[in-house]
């Protein structure tokens, strides 16, 4: 479900720009299969498929795959349209040094939610 | 070469209302639009009274309605009282009841309805339960009894976070996916021209000091008749905890399709398409 987030993040010139200071590696885990993104200068630099040893991130985003699966449709159902939605109703955790996704949310927020956007790679 | 775009002025005017409100001096800035039923309008928290500028463009609504909204003190174009920057900003419910009395006591409004949304839309429940006989009517716009922190709320007011992206980045995913990209980024704006601190202390009242679930059985709708309007898409004032207030008041509540937790701002137009009945039904009253 990964597969297409750097092509489509990369594309996107204005999004690139808003997180033109974003420099961090993150964790996004789908029940227990992990991925880790690097993020340089605002691009998808580096998508790496686990298992992992000793993972190196700031921050993960922990789901079940059922629920990444709503969230990334193009128009996701009721309750599963933001991250933060998905954190109240305890289907994801946010979890690490949130300072890097905190200080870039709406950024991030759009990156994460990226593969909602098709098939670009 | 495109179509010359005309000039035009839109038929909102806004003063600096003068007023001891809480016992402080105070200058609020106030916009209105229309004649008739004064209809005084409360924005969310962190925001301020643009929120409502697709009412007060809309003469279906302000043929019948003098829509007023004011922003609350530290929000939009009003002043923090003198001295603000000795303590910390904090909305409670008591402050805020009688921020609302004293602002229509100063504008004179005989028996306005007030309309609010999200804090605004839990506000109306307090005045329901304080002073309903102040009110002709009350609209709750993504109202809920009680809604808990879901997240962190020290992120939205440090010196290493940006407060204004902040709080937008957190709000954002409240408008509907649905809505217009227009109505969305000035929903967001208003949330990032905030300032320090704003947003966190009117969420003290949001998330904390405003529950009102242990009165909701003190309100008694034929003292003052309330409605209640909400979007499918708001996960923080959810239909399902709207649903729940209006059961218990048996007022009418009415799920909104496509539309958020920023109804009036993110989709104006689809937003006045479901107020509309709900005012003739006030008119009638």
């Amino acid at each position: 479900m990964l597969d297409t987030i750097a092509g489509v993040v990369n594309a996107d010139a204005n999004l690139v720009r808003r997180g033109r200071f974003v420099d961090t590696t993150f964790l996004i885990a789908i029940d227990e299969a992990h991925t880790l993104i690097r993020i340089q200068e605002g691009r998808v630099t580096e998508v790496t498929p686990g298992p992992f040893i000793t993972p190196n991130y700031s921050f993960a985003l922990r789901a079940p795959r059922a629920v990444w699966e709503k969230f990334w449709q193009p128009l996701p159902p009721l309750g599963f349209t933001d991250i933060f939605a998905l954190v109240k109703l305890k289907l994801m955790q946010v979890e690490g040094d949130l300072h890097p996704f905190m200080s870039n949310l709406l950024y991030f927020k759009d990156v994460i939610a990226a593969p909602r956007r098709g098939v670009a790679r | 070469m495109s179509p010359r775009f005309e000039p035009s002025f839109e038929p909102i005017s806004g003063r600096y209302l003068h007023l001891e409100l809480l016992g402080k001096p105070h200058r609020l800035y106030v916009e209105e639009a229309g004649h008739g039923i004064p209809l005084l309008c409360l924005h969310t928290a962190g925001s301020d009274a643009r929120q409502y500028r697709g009412l007060m463009n809309d003469e279906r609504i302000t043929k019948n309605f003098r829509v007023i909204a004011f922003d609350m003190p530290w929000h939009g174009k009003s002043s923090p009282p003198a001295g603000w920057q000795d303590a910390e900003y904090q909305l409670t419910s008591r402050d805020y009841v009688r921020m609302i009395v004293e602002v229509a006591d100063a504008l004179a409004l005989d028996r306005p309805v007030a309309m609010g949304c999200s804090i605004g839309g839990r506000i109306v429940l307090h005045l329901a339960h304080e002073v309903p006989e102040r009110f002709r009517a009350l609209i709750g716009l993504e109202s809920a009894a009680f809604t808990a922190p879901y997240y962190d709320l020290s992120w939205l007011n440090r010196p290493d976070v940006h407060g204004g992206m902040v709080c937008a980045g957190v709000v954002s995913g409240l408008v509907a996916p649905t809505a217009p990209a227009e109505g969305r980024w000035e929903t967001l704006w208003h949330y990032m021209q905030s300032g320090p601190g704003v947003f966190k202390g009117d969420l003290y009242f949001y998330m904390i000091d405003g529950d009102i679930r242990g009165k909701l059985g003190e309100i008694d709708i034929a003292r003052c008749p309330m409605f209640f309007l909400t979007g499918e898409y708001d996960y923080s004032c959810t239909a399902e905890g709207t649903l729940a207030v209006a059961d218990r008041l048996g007022a009418e509540a009415v799920i909104m399709k496509d539309l958020g937790h920023f109804p009036m701002s993110e989709n104006p137009e689809k937003f006045n398409g479901y107020l509309l009945p709900v005012l003739e039904k006030i008119r009638a009253l």
